[in-house]
């Protein structure tokens, strides 16, 4: 998802901001060949 | 949503590394500088053993930080990391302590007794090294033969039901419309397929301008990639193009200092793989306080952990999606770090690139490569006094 | 996705957690999965798990305010899908 500077956010629409957990793919770290 | 629970928001991950990790997320180790190989883009200049490679026994000390720092996985690569006589001796080491290890090898050593015990393995993975889905484009860059043993090593892999083991291509101008070719190579023999960036560093530094995929095909790259999603790994290191639109997965940051770096053979540890020169080296396990003094608290970690501004790219809509592209991918093209990207989607890299001399562009003092030719004169500085040389110097051989 | 907090849950033993100063990192060691705890409390919450009879109790024991309490059930959720926690099938002594 795109990032924006949004002033408000609706209640139905999450974004990852705003949640307390995140997963990342362990292979989703850059500097790894 | 009112405001005093907004205030609360946790944030983007990418703003909360900036307090620094306890230890990397992930790290590469490069055991060897030795190789049975001498890929043209090699990223670490590989092909001949250092004399001041890290003992087993240094090595052992390693894993242990390794452990202690509760670092879930490492790495391992090189050079060719199983030509290392004791790298079975390290890879049962590290897994005994909970430090799980992903290597990364051409499959020169990947028999099928290899093959079996790594399929028995719960802590171990193995990542296959290809650039070419035939022959004819893979051995043009990493030498002939090396498609074969690739694809004996996968298929021995696959025959002992070792399922999910990473098949990883460095993508180039001559293989990107190979992609639907990889996956299916991959389909066959039961591995998970991972496409990864060129980057101008080590050898690749020699061969990029001709290597790098071109503005069209890298489109095509990110179009095909985000078709395949999460099926399809990539390193994180096409971040650089989550400004075409939707983000790829990943953290899509740059990971150096803050969530990875290097070990090398000789134990200095750098920001990342891609950036082995003096400029990224933060210190060495062999410093007082070894490996985890580095992380914590090198000068150069520090300063790569603070927030980035953009510089010259604060300017640009889409700085927040590409994060400015890859430090190394512009230090070894001469661009200035507060810059764009040279493959920067908006194709202001492009034009950067054009003003900026070749032949500015940093190498590293170091190079392992095979020599392929004695050196000669012309690659040496000129002796300041004949005996330097050769002390019958001037003496005409008698008749 | 629906949470149970009233259930019993705890860490699966495969996971490696690792404190962090944003919060921690959860690497599981056979899905080779990886989550970020982004505040100290949702991680105060994971450790608690095991120790009470239910997310719920935990939640509260690690201070979460009632009005907050639907972000951390989202966050166990995530935790339970990428199967870092589990159900407790023995609810503590």
């Amino acid at each position: 998802m795109p990032e924006h500077d949004e002033e408000v956010l609706s209640t139905d629409e999450l974004s990852t901001d705003e949640l307390l957990v995140e997963e990342v793919s362990i292979d989703g770290m850059c500097g790894v060949y | 949503m009112p405001l005093a629970q907004r205030s609360q928001s946790p944030g983007r991950l990418a703003d909360l590394f900036q307090l620094g990790l306890d230890a990397p997320i992930c790290l590469t180790w490069e055991l060897t500088y030795a190789c049975n190989l001498s890929c043209v883009h090699c990223l670490s200049s590989s092909g001949r053993r250092d004399p001041a490679e890290l003992t087993t026994e240094e090595c052992k000390r390693v894993i242990d930080t390794l452990e202690r720092m509760q670092v879930f996985y490492v790495n391992i690569g090189g050079g060719e990391p199983t030509v290392r006589p004791d790298f079975w001796e390290l890879v049962d080491y590290a897994t005994a302590r909970h430090v799980g290890v992903k290597f990364s090898t051409n499959g020169v050593k990947i028999t099928p007794s290899v093959a079996s015990r790594l399929a028995a393995s719960d802590y171990v993975d193995v990542q296959i090294s290809l650039d070419g889905a035939t022959a004819e484009v893979n051995d043009a860059v990493r030498g002939p033969g090396s498609y074969e043993t690739a694809m004996r090593a996968m298929r021995n892999l696959s025959d002992a039901g070792f399922r999910g083991f990473k098949l990883s291509v460095v993508i180039t101008r001559q293989n990107v419309g190979q992609l639907d070719a990889f996956k299916a190579i991959a389909d066959r023999f039961g591995a998970q397929l991972r496409l990864t960036r060129l980057r101008p560093s080590g050898r690749g530094a020699d061969v990029w301008h001709e290597l790098h995929p071109t503005a069209e095909q890298q489109r095509s790259l990110y179009d095909w990639l985000v078709a395949h999603g999460e099926q399809v790994l990539t390193g994180d290191s096409f971040f650089h193009l989550s400004a075409y639109g939707s983000a790829l997965p990943g953290l899509n940051l740059c990971g150096a200092g803050r969530v990875v770096c290097l070990i090398d053979p000789v134990g200095d540890v750098y920001a990342c793989p891609f950036a082995i020169h003096e400029n990224f080296l933060a210190g060495s396990v062999r410093d007082d306080g070894g490996f985890e003094s580095v992380w914590k608290s090198s000068e150069l970690f520090r300063s790569l952990r603070t927030a980035d501004t953009g510089g010259a790219c604060r300017s640009c809509g889409f700085y927040d999606s590409c994060r400015g592209g890859c430090m190394a991918a512009k230090f070894f093209t001469g661009l200035p770090l507060d810059g764009p990207d040279p493959e920067c989607v908006r194709g202001y890299g492009e034009a950067a690139l054009a003003s900026a001399p070749v032949a500015a562009a940093p190498r590293p003092s170091a190079d392992h490569s095979h020599r392929k030719v004695p050196v000669t004169i012309g690659r040496r500085r000129p002796p300041r006094r004949d005996c330097d040389e050769n002390p019958l110097a001037g003496f005409a051989a008698a008749p | 996705m629906t949470f149970d907090l009233d259930l019993p849950w705890q860490v699966d033993p495969r996971v490696s957690m690792r404190p962090e100063p944003f919060g921690a990192l959860l690497y599981h060691f056979g899905t080779r999965r990886l989550s970020f705890l982004k505040n100290q409390r949702v991680l105060a919450v994971v450790r608690l798990l095991a120790d009470h009879p239910s997310a719920r109790a935990a939640c509260a024991a690690a201070g979460v305010a009632e009005a907050e309490l639907p972000a951390y059930a989202r966050a166990l959720a995530a935790l339970a899908e990428s199967r870092m926690i589990t159900e407790r099938t023995v609810v503590c002594p």
